[in-house]
């Protein structure tokens, strides 16, 4: 057996040799925490389906493809252009990425309405690093996961977005990553940090796709902070290629009647697996965490969600659909838990998986940990396949099997892409999943219009 | 430290002393000294002058044993367990042992068999009180005797059964639960001094439900009891175990295995009431139970069905499970369990589908009243070969006060598209609206709380042998007793 020093060994190394080309490096306070997160994660190590959280994810050998640290030259490869998601102009402001490193000929900034910014983490470490003290690394983050712990050390990229007090943006503002095209494979840590103050609203949609079929690895930790009163709707369509892992962490506090709308769909990824926690700190806060993945081949998909009831008068909703095909593998990990005193909670959860093949599978945990009595919580699972019924009753409409099957599938998605409250995203998000789906009968025209 | 070492020094002698002569000497010591090593198992199966091989199944047991950590998985905690500082045989008590007579019996005790309605013979029995031995019970279990063997039903003690029918025991003892299998499974297969054997032999449908409580010898089946029930192709057999009366009990620590088999068209239903010890209102004291049940339904078309009422003990860990070989086979798993005071609990089932078409289904009551902690945790597995395979579950707790605890931990894993898994689990207080009809029509709180968790149970009160059903209804009620207020 490897042992776990043996392991963590070559990102200390790592760590060691970069430590000074690191955002932020003339920053005592940063360094400190960067030095804390690295030990942290000597502590806690890599993630294996020993530890309970990890039971259904087992990472692939990261030795073998050999990734190295992305450099600046990495955010220099040639880009074709950035894929569509809003059909038009929707979107008020577009910030777009290639491997950490912000292009603004391809980003569209203009438009930024007052009390908000939206800029690279480097930048705002120069600017105003006291807000960054401020609000990231806090108690909220527990770095009880390697990898989070070692973003810790490493974060190199990403974003601050900060809304001011009363500020409401309701156009989208969308984040585009592109990531890979390297000759050698590389791996990040991203850090992002969304601060929204009190009474502001705004809506994040958060895109990460590939430039090439390369191999490359994610590894990224996001904080958000809602302030009392505030809205963020924050949506992130994860579309990786198949070489790609990506490990994300969300870590989100929402504060006093404030709420927090977070949807992930993902249509791609070798291994990906988004773990998202949010404290209802705040009486009267709500959070809806969502989600849709298609996954084929042997794709791997894990949404983890925590969600802790601090404080009475908290609700809480989660919706997960899932289809896999081929050999993929889907794994939703759900935990509500109520605090003592958090009387009057609400929480529902549910998780729906569709397996279209023999070889594709599915695991469930879904767990409630509750220290309350006054409170209402269920959740619900289900796995099965297309219903042979509703595909029958298709069919004997002179529909063909296969568009009979993407409807059954789309359909299936659609109850997920509800909780969208936001209808242009949904319609975008929409769209993606039918490009997912079988192609030689998605489009179907003539079923549209009689 | 110097008493450990005299022990175990003492223990030496005598083993030595026996290889001398040879196990069959009549050893007259009975109770063998305070501690865990080979001796001491060695000292058990002579007493019990078992075969070779079971000895030397033992000693593989208690050497893996050694090597096994303490499981931190689950959520009861508790203070680490000295297994040195237990015996691990002590004969039957005799008669004189006991209480003299119901007047020497703690009042408190007596107070809850009259709630629950026991004849008072009964509770001499229960209490563990000298009874005459000519008295009734001796004389129905003498006719249960007879009309089982008619049939060619087996049922008695395993001791028995090791001697009676070696061959049924080695081939199907440690088949469903290996020694490997958890801690205290390991430890039990070392130490286990007693428990039921049961055999149903082909196309016999068991003429009556089979119940430790009745059978003969049926005392002090100990701490680290043994159950193995093998029903054979077409037979059928339902089983009790325990009962709703508390027991009187010394040993804190349980780790008991019960084994089922069901080859093809079998059926064997397992109803369980274990109202143990649970420690008093400041939860001091009280019964560990961790025990591990499973059952195989090896055969086609058979079926295992598990019926559990959970009251006692202070803590309970335990997951009743079925392993769904044969195509067609059914599992179940009824479950209520309540906790109150400071009680733990920690149980579920495990369903693993295997064979094709196999079908299971999960009804989980949960009730926690006081400062008790309770999770249901549960598994279920559908194989890449399991097409067809059919699950539904459904867990729901209740909370009763503010400093109680109610956790769900369900694992579902599905490896093929054919097989449909539904689970299904709710989480709430007590109505108040109930509460208040009833206690409006001039029933008091607790009565009316008693009420309304029985309704909440009754999917699976009704799955209970009708006897049992009737005294678990009071007993529900019983154990919520000071959990309002």
């Amino acid at each position: 057996m490897r042992n776990m020093v043996n392991l963590t060994q070559p990102y200390v190394d790592q760590f060691d040799a970069v430590k000074e080309r690191l955002p932020g490096a003339q920053l005592p306070w940063l360094e400190a925490r960067r030095v804390a997160g690295l030990a942290r994660f000597k502590t806690v190590g890599l993630p294996t389906v020993k530890m309970e959280n990890w039971k259904y994810t087992r990472l692939p050998n990261l030795d073998e493809p050999g990734f190295r640290l992305a450099t600046w030259d990495d955010g220099h490869v040639a880009v074709a252009g950035v894929p569509a998601f809003f059909s038009d102009q929707t979107a008020l402001v577009r910030l777009v990425y290639v491997n950490g490193i912000i292009h603004p000929e391809l980003s569209q900034l203009d438009q930024l309405p007052d009390g908000v910014s939206v800029e690279p983490i480097a930048q705002v470490l120069e600017t105003d690093p006291g807000f960054i003290e401020q609000h990231m690394g806090t108690e909220a983050v527990a770095y009880d996961q390697g990898f989070a712990a070692l973003n810790a050390a490493m974060m190199e990229s990403g974003t601050v977005f900060r809304v001011a007090t009363g500020v409401v943006i309701n156009q989208p503002i969308e984040i585009v990553y592109l990531n890979g095209g390297t000759a050698e494979p590389i791996y990040r840590h991203p850090r992002n940090l969304f601060v929204l103050e009190s009474g502001s609203q705004a809506t994040l949609v958060k895109r990460h796709a590939g430039i090439s079929a390369g191999a490359y690895f994610n590894n990224a930790v996001t904080e958000i902070v809602v302030g009392d009163g505030a809205i963020l709707r924050h949506y992130t369509i994860q579309a990786d290629c198949l070489e790609a892992l990506h490990l994300s962490s969300v870590h989100v506090r929402v504060g006093r009647d404030a709420t927090y709308e977070n949807f992930n769909l993902a249509i791609g990824g070798r291994l990906s697996r988004t773990e998202t926690r949010v404290r209802l700190e705040g009486r009267g806060s709500h959070c809806n965490l969502s989600g849709a993945y298609l996954m084929k081949a042997s794709e791997h998909c894990d949404n983890t969600t925590v969600i802790e009831h601090l404080v009475p008068d908290t609700t809480a909703r989660e919706v997960f659909k899932g289809v896999l095909n081929d050999e993929a593998r889907g794994v939703f990990q759900g935990k509500l838990i109520v605090h003592k005193d958090a009387q009057r909670t609400d929480g529902y959860q549910m998780s729906r998986a569709l397996l279209l093949s023999n070889r594709a599978e599915m695991d469930t945990k879904p767990e409630l940990e509750i220290y309350a009595d006054d409170v209402k919580c269920s959740h619900g699972s289900t796995t099965g396949q297309i219903d042979e019924t509703a595909l029958f009753y298709l069919r004997s409409r002179g529909i063909p099997e296969a568009l009979a099957r993407n409807l059954l599938i789309q359909s299936f998605i659609a109850e997920a892409l509800e909780e969208i409250s936001d209808l242009r995203v949904r319609e975008a998000m929409a769209h993606q999943v039918i490009h997912w789906l079988p192609a030689q009968c998605y489009f179907a025209e003539e079923w549209k219009q009689p | 430290m110097s008493g450990k070492a005299q022990t175990i020094e003492q223990v030496r002698e005598f083993t030595d002393d026996s290889y001398k002569y040879g196990f069959v000497t009549d050893v007259e010591v009975d109770t063998a000294p305070k501690g865990l090593n080979e001796d001491i198992i060695r000292f058990i199966s002579a007493k019990k002058d078992e075969p070779e091989w079971l000895l030397d199944s033992r000693l593989k047991a208690y050497r893996h044993w050694l090597t096994m950590p303490e499981p931190e998985w689950q959520k009861p905690k508790f203070p680490a367990i000295d297994y040195q500082d237990s015996y691990y045989y002590s004969a039957p008590k005799s008669v004189g042992d006991g209480p003299q007579s119901l007047e020497d019996v703690d009042p408190e005790l007596l107070k809850t068999y009259e709630k629950l309605g026991i004849p008072l013979f009964e509770q001499e029995r229960l209490a563990g009180v000298a009874v005459d031995a000519v008295f009734d019970s001796v004389s129905v279990a003498t006719t249960f005797k007879h009309k089982l063997e008619e049939v060619g039903v087996i049922f008695c003690p395993i001791s028995e059964a090791v001697k009676r029918c070696p061959e049924l025991i080695r081939k199907y003892m440690g088949s469903v639960v290996p020694y490997t299998d958890n801690k205290h499974a390991c430890l039990n297969s070392a130490v286990f001094t007693d428990g039921s054997f049961v055999y149903i032999p082909k196309g016999v449908k068991c003429p009556m439900e089979l119940s430790t409580y009745f059978r003969i010898n049926a005392e002090n089946t100990g701490q680290f009891e043994r159950t193995l029930i093998i029903a054979e192709e077409g037979s059928y057999v339902s089983y009790l175990e325990g009962c709703t009366a508390p027991m009187r009990d010394e040993n804190q620590l349980h780790a008991a295995i019960v084994e089922l088999i069901a080859l093809d068209d079998a059926e064997i239903k397992y109803s369980t009431v274990q109202n143990w010890y649970p420690g008093d209102a400041e939860g001091n004291g009280g019964i560990y139970n961790f025990v591990t049940k499973r059952g195989a339904c090896r055969g086609r078309n058979s079926k295992i069905s598990w019926t559990q009422v959970e009251t006692g003990s202070a803590i309970t860990w335990k997951y009743p499970s079925c392993i769904l070989q044969g195509d067609n086979s059914v599992g179940e798993f009824y479950s209520i369990a309540i906790t109150n005071h400071h009680q733990q609990a920690d149980t579920g089932t495990k369903m693993i589908h295997l064979g094709k078409n196999t079908t299971s289904r999960i009804i989980s009551k949960g009730i926690s009243a006081g400062k008790s902690d309770q999770t249901y945790r549960g598994l279920v597995r559908m194989g890449p070969k399991a097409e067809g395979a059919r699950n539904y579950s459904q867990c729901d707790s209740l909370l009763v006060g503010d400093k109680c605890g109610a956790h769900t931990v369900p694992y579902i894993e599905s490896k093929n598209k054919s097989s449909v898994v539904e689970h299904e689990a709710t989480t709430s207080k007590i109505n108040e609206d109930q509460l208040f009809y009833l206690r409006q029509r001039g029933i008091n709180e607790e009565a009316a709380v008693a009420l309304v968790v029985n309704g909440f149970c009754r999917e699976v009160l009704q799955q209970l042998p009708m006897e049992f059903a009737v005294e678990a209804q009071k007993l529900v009620g019983i154990s919520l007793e000071g959990s309002v207020g």
